[in-house]
């Protein structure tokens, strides 16, 4: 088991630097502000214990804030996007259970399962983080583009990771 | 019985979740709303090290405008010397002045981390406590003011950007010393947002906006930046101006430490008026 640990260990170290020295420095359009680290959480194996999963979250988005200055605000958003995963993974597979041990990843189980997946997780990440950061709705639409505009960037850099990462990733533990 | 199992192990998810969720909340109205010094911060020794590399990497990068922006100061400077005076009138004389006493002194820094295109925005700057920063310390540039020093470790300082939906600036129009409240709306990092100028004072777009000067933390007739839209908003008394600004956050390098040299006597002085009323 230590092995996976230490592997997921360094998808978040990889994914930190990443989100913190290069995609936090790219601007685009002012609005847009990927935040790719949360394909760590994503990249958890399906059966892992709650309290592992939500204790990841937890000092992954701890890390995050750090780096950011927004002590408690990824750490928030990222626990919300824990949370929602176990009912999330529940309501869009077919067959409820997994082989022990399996990370979501594109063969493991499909391109469209993956898609559905991240989409759903980070849209609801997203959408935490942002209100969280404002802590009014008094500025609803302009939120609300902010959100959308970067989920949808974060969704294409996740898919990108999970192409790249494929190999590694299928059934072999 | 194996029902009752399930419904434990899904209760505790949800307790675990709720407890750790609070204390995320807890941490982050903590922060908002103290000067903490605590160990989760850009400012620690292990997020400055990382910034201080990747800074040092892309600095090279920006070396031709950080360049030009010297020589542009410099000229600037140039300018103000008396070697570039003529004197026309020969009655005056300039002698050792004992009329003004300093009350600015400035430290230099560099940016190691910087954004623009969050809602809240910092910075992350490369001299600390052992260099005589403090929190609550004004961070300029000569074209703008940039922020205030929030938190500060021995070698790294972090600072809340203009950019920050908590900025609050007293500045006043520079042709006629009407005074108002710069925020910044979170649409655009080239404009912020001029508010409580009232309704009798003419604007004009193109007129510049500086420093007020009454804040402890920034000196006076720091430049801001221009008008470019204005209007009054329905249901208020108040005009609400667009500010495109003169600095371009986007491409900051080195910025000037602000420190009040007579800070102390004036905050000591305020809170006698205050505690014996």
């Amino acid at each position: 088991m230590t092995p996976g640990y230490i592997r997921h260990l360094g998808y978040f170290a990889v994914l930190l630097l990443v989100q913190v020295l290069i995609l936090n420095n790219v601007r685009l359009g002012g609005y847009i502000n990927p935040y790719v680290y949360v394909l760590f959480v994503l990249l958890l194996p399906v059966d892992i214990k709650g309290w592992a999963l939500l204790l990841s979250a937890f000092f992954g988005g701890l890390a995050i804030d750090m780096f950011m200055d927004t002590l408690g605000m990824h750490t928030a958003a990222t626990l919300f996007m824990a949370f929602c995963r176990p009912g999330v993974i529940r309501m869009i597979s077919v067959k409820a259970d997994f082989e022990k041990g399996t990370i979501p990843s594109i063969s493991n189980m499909s391109l469209g399962w993956i898609m559905i997946y991240s989409l759903l997780l980070i849209f609801l990440h997203h959408t935490f983080l942002f209100f969280l950061e404002i802590f009014s709705f008094s500025e609803f639409w302009q939120t609300l583009s902010r959100i959308t505009l970067s989920s949808l960037f974060t969704f294409i850099l996740v898919i990108l990771g999970y192409l790249f990462l494929d190999n590694s990733l299928s059934k072999k533990r | 019985m194996r029902n009752l199992f399930n419904f434990i192990i899904r209760y505790y998810f949800f307790f675990m979740f709720l407890l750790l969720q609070t204390l995320a909340i807890l941490l982050l109205i903590r922060d908002q709303h103290y000067q903490r010094s605590f160990f989760v911060h850009s400012a620690n020794t292990l997020a400055g090290a990382a910034y201080n590399a990747s800074a040092d990497l892309r600095s090279y990068f920006s070396l031709r405008s950080v360049n030009e922006q010297l020589a542009e100061e410099n000229t600037g400077l140039l300018q103000q010397t008396n070697a570039s005076f003529l004197k026309t009138d020969r009655q005056v004389f300039e002698f050792q002045d004992t009329l003004y006493q300093r009350k600015f002194s400035y430290v230099n820094a560099k940016i190691i981390n910087n954004s623009v295109n969050r809602r809240n925005n910092f910075l992350t700057l490369n001299k600390g406590r052992r260099h005589g920063i403090e929190p609550d310390m004004g961070v300029i540039t000569f074209n703008g003011i940039i922020g205030i020093v929030k938190n500060v470790s021995e070698n790294f300082s972090s600072v809340i950007s203009l950019l920050h939906s908590d900025t609050h600036i007293s500045v006043r129009l520079k042709k006629n010393n009407h005074m108002g409240t710069l925020i910044w709306e979170g649409e655009n990092y080239r404009e912020t947002t001029l508010q409580y100028i009232p309704p009798h004072v003419e604007l004009e777009i193109g007129d510049t906006v500086v420093t007020s000067g009454f804040s402890r933390i920034f000196p006076g007739e720091i430049m801001i930046g221009t008008i470019s839209d204005y209007e009054i908003r329905r249901g208020d008394n108040f005009y609400t101006a667009t500010i495109e600004l003169a600095e371009d956050f986007n491409k900051l390098s080195f910025v000037h430490v602000v420190k009040n040299l007579m800070r102390e006597e004036l905050d000591e002085l305020e809170e006698n008026a205050f505690t014996t009323q």
